[in-house]
């Protein structure tokens, strides 16, 4: 809550940083009269702290005012984005559930092996890949040389393909550093041991024992994936012209579209500390060795 | 990750006249597992190009030759536009302006090494003293600074830095000062919980006994115990950091042009992506080798340091 309040002091420090949002509002040809009736129509004449609660309970209300732009409410503008955003941010986590987490198993449990070595190389390289050459140069690999997949633009399911590896590369290798870790801390741990010494199998002690305790790290990892989710769509969506929240957002900054871009970072904010908050929960739920304690 | 612990095991010396035989190969083969050889060869590289810089560029990395624009790198027949040939002058091409890539490319370090010191020890400095204070005096102390530390993980960094650089124009110093705000929170974080350990501890107790200072004990006696701490998070941190320079460089906030950033040179050679590949590709190279080996020696130093970090 303290921290959403200082958020939005932030927010509205910044936009009123920019300038008299009238600025942006009105034209060249309004008479001073119109000027004034604005500013007083929407509290311009008042102090700054009587500006800023104003604002501030419009934001309670998820109202941010009318987007410069578009000429529509900011929170509807940002809205019609989510969507868009949302598909891209599922294929990412789909692409990395299925990268990250059968490889950071595998090379767990034949460590040291050529596979473990593959796989810890992926992870390295995963996490020093700049998103937005990635996917330039998926483009160029993909799209522009082999041509299997459109270089941008949203359309048909092709279309995701790209900017979902891009996105989620870096989780992949992330979730298959956390699931590796997992997966060797829970094979060396004494219940582990002591099925094997009951004579269980190798694939019944990875299956029954191991996995199940490993299982808990994608769903924790799915709360620090969504607070980076939007730092990767900005660069993501910027590079595929995929027409969501990343790419609406940097539109709205350099157009200073002020209300989008207070809208945006209090949902974002908010969905930040949300999430946090859910997988808190969550992990009680699933673990629970933690609930006790 | 990959060297510690197992290192550990083929470290214990071989009878003699079995070291006679090991062969030159396998011994070189160890080296390379035991030590970070190429990722700090590459950061030695690094080093050498961001202090040389004026040095080792052979041309401008601002100002162009029009009749040598559009150059393919030098293995390449011709460029696929303007049919030009490659030239040895410019073993990685050019660009549409006739910069050299190479010479951009290793001034773009020493903008990179510049701004990742910079940030780098302010935020560690900053965020270490923050967190032994609120750890050491806790109280309001503690709960402003551990607020102060949730708005800056809470809110999206790109996005308020972004907002802030239109609003404020691009400029070296900003883009500094922001760099600073995002990497500080780490740092006094971790000191804080280190504190709020050996604040528990029974050799600051004696020292309290003892009657010395709050200052005294947090310089002579915290201090000393957290320093590992944050040299671990910084080498940790610093490949971070120039992975978001060159992203805020890439969206066009960072560091401000014509001076060349690796980030800014790839958004540069997108939109030339499918004629002249390598105004994209080389850039991003670089970022990428460098983050590589900075998250590389990262792993190596923690494990050394500090195993307990190993989670983090």
């Amino acid at each position: 809550m303290v921290v959403l309040l200082l958020a939005s002091v932030l927010v509205f420090a910044l936009s009123r940083m920019s300038g008299d949002p009238r600025h942006l509002f009105l034209s060249e040809y309004t008479t001073k009269e119109q000027w004034e009736a604005w500013g007083r129509e929407f509290g311009l004449d008042r102090p700054y702290y009587e500006q800023y609660f104003r604002w501030l309970s419009g934001a309670i209300r998820l109202d941010f005012d009318i987007s410069v732009k578009e000429q529509v409410p900011a929170t509807r503008v940002v809205l019609r984005k989510v969507p868009n955003t949302l598909q891209l941010a599922v294929g990412a986590y789909v692409f990395a559930m299925v990268l990250g987490i059968p490889l950071g198993i595998f090379s767990a449990i034949w460590r040291g092996t050529m596979l473990d070595l593959v796989a810890r190389g992926f992870a390295l390289l995963g996490q020093a890949m700049p998103g937005f050459w990635l996917g330039i140069m998926l483009i160029l690999i993909f799209a522009v040389k082999l041509g299997w997949f459109p270089p941008g633009e949203k359309g048909d399911l092709r279309s995701i393909v790209l900017p979902s590896i891009t996105l989620g590369w870096y989780a992949a290798a992330a979730l298959l550093r956390l699931t590796r870790s997992a997966m060797l801390e829970i094979l060396d741990s004494e219940f582990v041991k002591l099925a094997r010494a009951k004579g269980a199998s190798q694939a019944t002690v990875i299956l029954k024992h191991a996995f199940r305790n490993a299982i808990i790290v994608p769903l924790t990892f799915a709360g620090v994936f969504l607070t980076a989710l939007l730092t990767g769509a900005v660069v993501t969506e910027t590079v595929f012209g995929w027409p969501g929240l990343g790419r609406l957002a940097v539109q709205s900054v350099f157009g200073t579209d002020f209300p989008v871009i207070s809208a945006i970072v209090m949902f974002a904010t908010a969905g930040y500390l949300a999430m946090n908050l859910l997988v808190d929960i969550l992990y009680g739920v699933l673990d629970p060795r933690i609930r006790q304690s | 990750m990959a060297t510690g612990t197992e290192t550990t095991l083929d470290a214990a010396a071989p009878p003699a006249e079995v070291r006679e035989k090991i062969n030159p190969l396998l011994a070189i083969w160890r080296i390379i597992r035991r030590y970070p050889v190429l990722p700090g060869f590459i950061v030695a590289l690094l080093v050498i190009a961001a202090v040389f810089a004026p040095w080792l560029a052979q041309h401008d990395p601002l100002i162009g030759k029009l009749r040598d624009q559009d150059r393919p790198p030098i293995w390449q027949e011709s460029s696929p536009i303007s049919g030009k040939e490659p030239k040895w002058e410019y073993p990685l091409g050019t660009d549409p302006l006739g910069r050299d890539m190479l010479s951009r490319i290793i001034w773009g370090a020493r903008y990179s090494m510049l701004i990742a010191s910079i940030v780098l020890i302010t935020g560690a400095v900053g965020g270490t003293i923050l967190g032994l204070i609120a750890g050491y005096f806790g109280g309001v102390y503690d709960e402003v600074l551990m607020r102060m530390v949730d708005l800056t993980l809470g809110v999206p960094f790109i996005l308020v830095a972004l907002a802030t650089v239109v609003v404020f124009g691009s400029s070296m110093g900003l883009i500094i000062a922001l760099l600073i705000l995002f990497s500080w929170s780490g740092f006094a974080r971790q000191v804080r919980a280190e504190t709020l350990r050996l604040k528990a501890s029974d050799y600051v107790a004696l020292a309290i006994v003892a009657g010395a200072s709050a200052n005294r004990i947090i310089s002579r006696h915290v201090l000393p115990g957290v320093v590992n701490t944050v040299l671990v998070i910084a080498s940790l941190n610093i490949g971070q950091l120039i992975l978001t320079e060159a992203t805020l460089s890439f969206l066009g906030v960072g560091i401000p042009k014509p001076r060349p950033a690796w980030g800014s040179m790839v958004a540069e050679g997108r939109d030339y992506i499918d004629t002249s590949y390598w105004m994209a590709l080389f850039p991003g190279l670089a970022i990428f080798a460098v983050v590589f080996a900075m998250n590389f020696l990262g792993d190596w130093i923690r494990d050394r340091l500090d195993p307990r970090l190993r989670q983090l």
